[in-house]
């Protein structure tokens, strides 16, 4: 597997660092070129759908709580051309599933045993912070944040540091019935946390989640969407990320029919680390769509997106979209983002979009990269002829590509009920 | 004592324009211990020979037989060919994406042991065969064979051979693309290899050059899919000072 460095406007922007030639106080807006030339499309059959609106500057993207801005999508909308809408139908619906009890009832929260120093409360609309970081920016979102009457609050009081990871079970009860859940998550100065969010079950669940990243805290959220085959999810994951924080968001997605989580940070100031991890594999049928947001809006921060997937079955599909805005005032920004994905059988495809912008030319890095490999009868014959059977040479290269991401997870626990869920995807289509 | 036979073998692979037959009737046999060379202009077949060998799908054996110790090769998967104790030194490595070099060597050696080595004497071991072909320790954690030039991808099987001790290897224009200190330090792989576990060997070449190095007990002259003549050592060097003229124009003469 190559990378592919890319290149946009002339210039080399697949590499951990770039220079840019006569790039200094000015910067330039290198979205009109990322948003029409750098469609990283690679394998597989079908074609996206053309787009008609909402491309541009990620600056420009409307953000907001009136469901009026946002009307039903048709899919030839920037945001929406890779997504099943169809499938959506139910968490895009501004009103309830007939007959499935309210939006609370179809999914089921627990929350692990009372930990000193954090405190789990619920907040209705207007109650603050609920509202404060989420920045809605599509239907899905608004829809949501209307619809989930209670939010479920946790928060992590100053210098507290939680040693044990705190759960939030999100179990699905019925496949169709629309559930739309809000997580706040608080973490104040100097705290320490890791919080896991795990979704079973079946259901067509919106659920947003905004996390408020304290001044000095170190916040990792895990997101781990372990869904039956038909379930629907869409999600809004916003974190603003404070002075000299570090904030850590892993989004692994396995099971679900259509998933489509969209994580966005911003920063509250300077001197802040902010991750954005992603694992992913996507079998025949399923569609899991990966959105990525680093908004650089303050001066120097550093960002590291890291998505990697792996495709089996006919008619797997995957799209990871990662926009980073270095704004003008962003000087000394460090980011970079990847996406790279595994395609073990005919028919799947993998879209992988990065778009990045830079508006200053005074930073520390900025680069983006994508590739797409395929697992083919070569690979196989090599490791077969070295005495591995088919099986395990496919565990193998699975793993292997996967692992980097597993081992940014930093529950033990997790890692492990990981290598077993990739051992069960692999068998799934039967090799 | 094990012997490796192959008898009448016929091979042939689908093309764009139809089947084409690449092996016309190759009959060999090699015993522990013996280093075979096989020579031959390209296109004569001795490639198709090698992968025929391990099981690569895309050439169909329409005639013949290949028996490792009276056991029917073609018969088994390329993975058990290699646990039977068969080994392809390819001509060119594939990089294999997500697959460290040290995951990869303890499978390989896991599977074709059936068990697991041991874990701290496996590790030295893998170090030892790495500084001895002066493959950089580095490569360890680096994907199989990715970014490796062709120099050190031949180094990397040579490595493999070394360590998952095979019965019988094959080697595929191992030295092609070597500069003459990889091609000592390659060879002088392969040479340990055949003392140390008595392996037989057999050497697909189109030059004498390594044949300085890894001295075969016989030479066969590949033409057209069939060995058109064979010999000792003396060969090799007939066929460094006249080329393969002769052969070549008997086989057209025959056409």
């Amino acid at each position: 597997m190559t990378e592919t460095p890319e290149k946009v406007a002339g210039v080399e922007v697949g590499q951990r660092r770039i220079s840019i030639p006569g790039f200094t106080e000015e910067g330039e807006n290198l979205a009109a070129e990322t948003n029409s030339a750098a469609d990283h499309s690679h394998g597989g059959l079908g074609k996206p759908k053309e787009v008609t609106a909402g491309a541009g500057s990620r600056a420009n993207r409307h953000t907001g709580f009136d469901l009026a801005h946002f009307p039903e999508p048709t899919g030839r909308e920037e945001e929406w051309r890779f997504t099943p809408l169809k499938k959506l139908a139910g968490v895009l619906s501004d009103t309830p599933t007939q007959g499935a009890g309210t939006d609370q009832e179809a999914v089921n929260y627990q929350v692990s045993g009372t930990v000193e120093g954090v405190e789990v409360s619920s907040l209705g609309h207007g109650d603050a912070p609920r509202g404060d970081v989420l920045q809605p920016a599509d239907r899905a979102a608004v829809v949501g944040y209307r619809n989930a009457e209670r939010a479920l609050h946790l928060k992590v009081t100053q210098n507290t540091e939680v040693a044990e990871p705190i759960r939030v079970d999100i179990t699905g009860r019925a496949a169709g019935a629309r559930a739309n859940g809000h997580i706040v998550i608080e973490a104040e100065p100097h705290s320490r946390a890791v919080v896991v969010l795990e979704h079973r079950g079946s259901a067509d669940f919106n659920g947003n989640v905004e996390v408020k990243v304290g001044d000095g805290a170190t916040v990792s959220l895990i997101s781990l969407q372990r869904w039956e085959d038909d379930a629907v999810h869409v999600g809004q994951h916003d974190a603003e990320v404070g002075k000299d924080a570090t904030y850590k968001h892993v989004a692994v997605t396995l099971g679900g029919s259509t998933v489509r989580l969209n994580t966005n940070f911003r920063y509250a100031a300077e001197g802040a680390t902010a991750q954005m991890y992603g694992l992913y594999f996507a079998d025949a049928g399923q569609h899991i769509e990966h959105r990525t947001f680093v908004d650089h809006n303050s001066p120097r921060n550093s960002s590291d997106v890291l998505y990697k997937g792996a495709l089996q079955g006919a008619t797997a599909r995957s799209v990871w979209v990662g926009d980073v805005l270095i704004r003008k005032e962003a000087e000394g920004t460090d980011s970079y983002e990847k996406n790279q994905n595994l395609v073990l059988t005919d028919g799947a495809r993998a879209d992988s979009v990065p778009n990045l912008e830079i508006e200053t030319g005074l930073i520390e890095g900025a680069g983006h990269a994508s590739s797409t490999g395929r697992f083919d009868d070569n690979h196989l014959f090599y490791l077969m002829s070295r005495g591995i059977p088919e099986d395990i040479a496919r565990q193998l290269v699975v793993r292997g590509f996967l692992n980097e991401i597993v081992q940014k997870i930093e529950v033990p626990s997790i890692r492990e009920s990981l290598a077993d869920d990739l051992e069960r995807e692999l068998r799934i289509s039967g090799h | 004592m094990s012997t490796l036979e192959i008898k009448d073998l016929h091979v042939s692979i689908e093309t764009d324009q139809g089947t084409k037959d690449i092996l016309k009737g190759v009959s060999l046999t090699i015993n522990s211990g013996e280093i075979h060379a096989i020579m031959g202009p390209n296109g004569s077949g001795k490639s198709t020979l090698a992968s025929t060998i391990a099981g690569h799908p895309r050439y169909e054996v329409t005639k013949g037989e290949i028996l490792l110790d009276g056991e029917d090769v073609l018969e088994m998967g390329p993975d058990e060919r290699a646990q039977a104790g068969l080994f392809l030194a390819m001509q060119y490595p594939v990089e294999v994406p997500g697959v460290t070099m040290t995951n990869f060597l303890r499978t390989a050696k896991t599977a074709i042991d059936g068990e697991a080595p041991k874990l701290r004497t496996w590790t030295k071991e893998v170090k030892q065969a790495m500084e001895t072909l002066r493959i950089d320790a580095d490569f360890a954690n680096r994907n199989v064979n990715e970014g490796f030039s062709g120099g050190e991808k031949k180094r990397v099987e040579i490595l493999q051979l070394e360590l998952f001790k095979p019965k019988f290897a094959v080697l595929d224009e191992t030295d092609s693309g070597l500069d003459i200190d990889a091609l000592r330090v390659v060879s002088e792989g392969v040479n340990r290899a055949h003392q140390e576990n008595n392996m037989g060997t057999l050497l697909i070449t189109h030059y004498t050059r390594i044949l300085n190095y890894i001295k075969p007990s016989f030479v066969h002259v590949f033409v057209d899919g069939k060995v058109a003549e064979q010999g000792g050592p003396e060969l090799a060097d007939e066929l460094e000072a006249n080329g393969y003229d002769r052969f070549l124009a008997s086989a057209a003469a025959s056409v």
